[in-house]
């Protein structure tokens, strides 16, 4: 197993405890703290093939990967802001901010 | 030093690895927030490793010097710091779990299967000079977007969890003084 | 090789001496251990010689003396300090959240000290010169909000909370024109190390240097970067979040013996990185100001210009009165943010404008404009007139 699929390997393993944070944590704020472990480990895979990968001068300068992932960090930046701003919103209204409870759409 | 990979990496790799999982198992929401940001800066340890030196300290700039000051204001404002958990887990933890488990397998088993046996490129050398002039070249499309998205996202942010004006009551007790 | 410049790489020559003694393997190593051992030395020793100059100088500013007692003249006072929060009993509330309360002071000194490996000190003298070097900086810069959070939040004290939270609060809100005001003098070098933006400020016209702070954008840029670097560092007038008067002690009331010093020396030594910063970007950095005045050795030039900035950050906090929270973070978002993105258009502007002293006049003009147009602006609803006095009857 050579260094990229180490670090691929690595990514997937991030990503999966992520999945694993969302999906059976009952806190709101936890959801959101796993969507970032997500997003960060596709940043890492992005930067993993940036480096291991060929470099045509001609797609991009050659900095495509790392590119990517400095937009990726900036949208989900943006996208923790909007999704927190959401889940106080959301507690303002109804006191709490627990998973199992929010299975209304009547406010 | 090999032990198969490099030394650092799996310093850094464990780091990572354990910051993750203490997110995830751990009660106390703060706890869980600090180990997140634990994470962050291994993931920016890792990006440094792979020579993408601007992509690691944004890293560190944004998520930890930002999202996580943020992901903690968060959990102070919804009060739940301090008080533990009692029930931690959702009531279907253990499908959450399989689901997981099921596409951290399926990666796996893509990447072994898939990749030859030596990818061993020479590191590409990028300057920030180089950044720069391929923002403002190449990417000065998607820069104005992310631009526009990240404004977008601040207004938006500020409007959604700014407190109710309170206008209805105003007009009520102004109706109702008639 | 001339005495002068002898003088100027003494440091330089002495970590190569050294490392001679070592393998060719291991000498890196030895080096950049070295170069951490200089920094570990030099700027702790700095902030024990500012105590005594702040106690001293605050007192002489209020009329009194500052601490006689501790050898002559006082300047022992340091030593008697550290004997005294090293020998005081370390209390940890029943109720504190133990990891979280013992870490955040170790965050906070490690964060401040990373910080200190990009600044040259003198020439050749920097410990890394990174290509990224300020964005380096301004990185680690972010995570030490962090460390105060958690101060402030595993000691259990309401007073603490808040204390924390107002310090992350102002924190975040100067990060940004921080940043925004250091971006002109990078925008100008074309490059992020500090060490090209150094060097690019070493020419002379006749006997007057190429600082950046003596142009328009870069007075302002410095003014702006100075006030948002006292804010960073939670120094008088910005030091809401610990006064003494206020709130008890901030966001460490619960901390005591060795780890108050270790807040009270990160946030000294945060103070001296900052200047340092300060310098480098805008002052020259080991620059002189005087063509003929390049004999001196750089680090030599390089501390004075610490501690004339140590200097005036005292005076600042002996002089001005403390900013309230929402005074401060009105005058972050409404009149630094706006004139740090107008500085980055004079600045281009002065670029295209061309060599000549029409530049100068244009960007003075501006920069003057929208200052006093903004203060007039922000100010037209504060009605301050003379003092008026209530007295019991």
């Amino acid at each position: 197993m050579n260094s990229l699929a180490a670090y691929l390997v690595l990514a997937a393993l991030v990503f999966a405890i992520g999945l694993a944070i969302s999906l059976t944590r009952r806190n709101a704020i936890l959801v959101l703290i796993g969507i970032e472990l997500m997003l960060n480990a596709a940043n890492l895979n992005l930067i993993a093939f940036w480096r291991y990968g060929p470099h045509p001068a001609a797609h991009g300068d050659g900095l495509t990967g790392m590119m990517f992932a400095i937009f990726s960090i900036a949208v989900a930046a943006a996208e923790a802001a909007v999704g927190l701003g959401l889940i106080i919103a959301y507690h303002r209204h109804t006191k709490t901010t627990d998973l199992d409870a929010m299975t209304r759409m009547k406010g | 030093m090999i032990f198969g990979f490099s030394l650092t990496f799996l310093l850094t790799a464990t780091l990572t690895v354990a910051g993750a999982l203490a997110a995830a198992m751990l009660r106390n929401l703060v706890h869980c927030a600090l180990s997140l940001t634990v994470t962050f800066g291994g993931l920016a340890l890792l990006y440094l490793q792979l020579g993408a030196q601007f992509a690691g300290f944004s890293q560190i700039l944004v998520y930890i010097g930002a999202v996580a000051i943020l992901v903690v204001f968060a959990i102070l404002l919804t009060r739940g710091a301090g008080i533990p958990e009692y029930r931690g887990f959702s009531t279907s933890w253990f499908f959450g779990l399989v689901i997981a488990s099921a596409v951290f397998a399926l990666l796996t088993w893509s990447v072994v299967r898939s990749l030859p046996a030596s990818a061993a490129t020479a590191a590409p050398s990028v300057t920030v000079q180089s950044i720069g002039a391929s923002l403002m070249s190449t990417y000065v499309l998607p820069l104005e977007i992310v631009a526009v998205v990240l404004t977008v996202a601040l207004i938006g942010a500020v409007i959604v969890a700014m407190p109710e004006s309170r206008a209805p009551k105003s007009e009520a007790e102004s109706s109702g003084a008639k | 090789m001339s005495l002068a410049n002898q003088l100027d790489q003494i440091f330089v020559f002495l970590q190569h001496w050294i490392e001679g003694f070592f393998p060719q393997w291991l000498q890196p190593g030895v080096g950049a251990l070295i170069a951490v051992i200089g920094i570990v030395a030099t700027f702790p020793a700095i902030f024990a010689v500012t105590t005594v100059l702040e106690r001293k100088g605050l007192g002489r500013i209020q009329n009194r003396l500052g601490p006689n007692r501790v050898g002559p003249l006082g300047i022992l006072q340091p030593v008697a300090d550290g004997i005294k929060s090293l020998t005081k009993e370390d209390i940890v509330p029943r109720s504190a959240d133990g990891v979280v309360h013992f870490l955040a002071p170790v965050v906070l000194v490690v964060a401040i000290f990373l910080g200190y490996a990009v600044l040259p000190v003198g020439r050749n003298m920097v410990l890394m010169n990174m290509d990224a070097g300020l964005l380096f900086f301004f990185a680690i810069g972010a995570s030490t909000e962090l460390s105060i959070f958690m101060a402030g939040w595993s000691s259990r004290n309401k007073y603490s909370l808040l204390g924390a939270l107002r310090a992350v609060a102002q924190m975040i809100s100067y990060e940004v024109p921080l940043l925004l005001s250091s971006v002109v003098a990078v925008m100008m070098t074309g490059s992020l190390s500090t060490v090209k933006i150094v060097e690019a400020q070493g020419g002379f016209t006749g006997i007057f240097p190429h600082w950046y702070v003596f142009t328009p954008w870069g007075f302002a840029g410095f003014i702006l970067f100075v006030i948002a670097a006292l804010a960073e560092t939670n120094r008088s007038p910005f030091d809401l979040p610990e006064g003494e008067s206020e709130l008890v002690a901030g966001y460490f009331t619960e901390y005591s013996g060795f780890k108050f010093a270790l807040f009270f020396l990160g946030e000294y030594l945060g103070m001296l990185s900052i200047a340092g910063f300060a310098i480098t970007l805008f002052l020259g950095g080991w620059g002189a100001p005087f063509s003929f005045l390049g004999f001196m050795p750089s680090w030599a030039w390089f501390f004075l210009k610490l501690f004339a900035a140590i200097f005036f950050f005292i005076w600042l906090r002996g002089t001005l009165p403390r900013l309230r929270q929402d005074q401060l973070m009105n005058f972050a978002w409404k009149f630094m943010l706006p004139m740090t993105l107008l500085n980055l258009l004079v600045a281009g502007a002065w670029r295209f404008l061309g060599d000549g002293w029409s530049r100068w006049v244009i960007c003075s003009l501006v920069l003057l404009f929208a200052y006093v147009l903004l203060g007039r602006v922000l100010m037209r609803h504060q009605h301050l007139g003379p003092r008026s006095y209530r007295y019991a009857e």
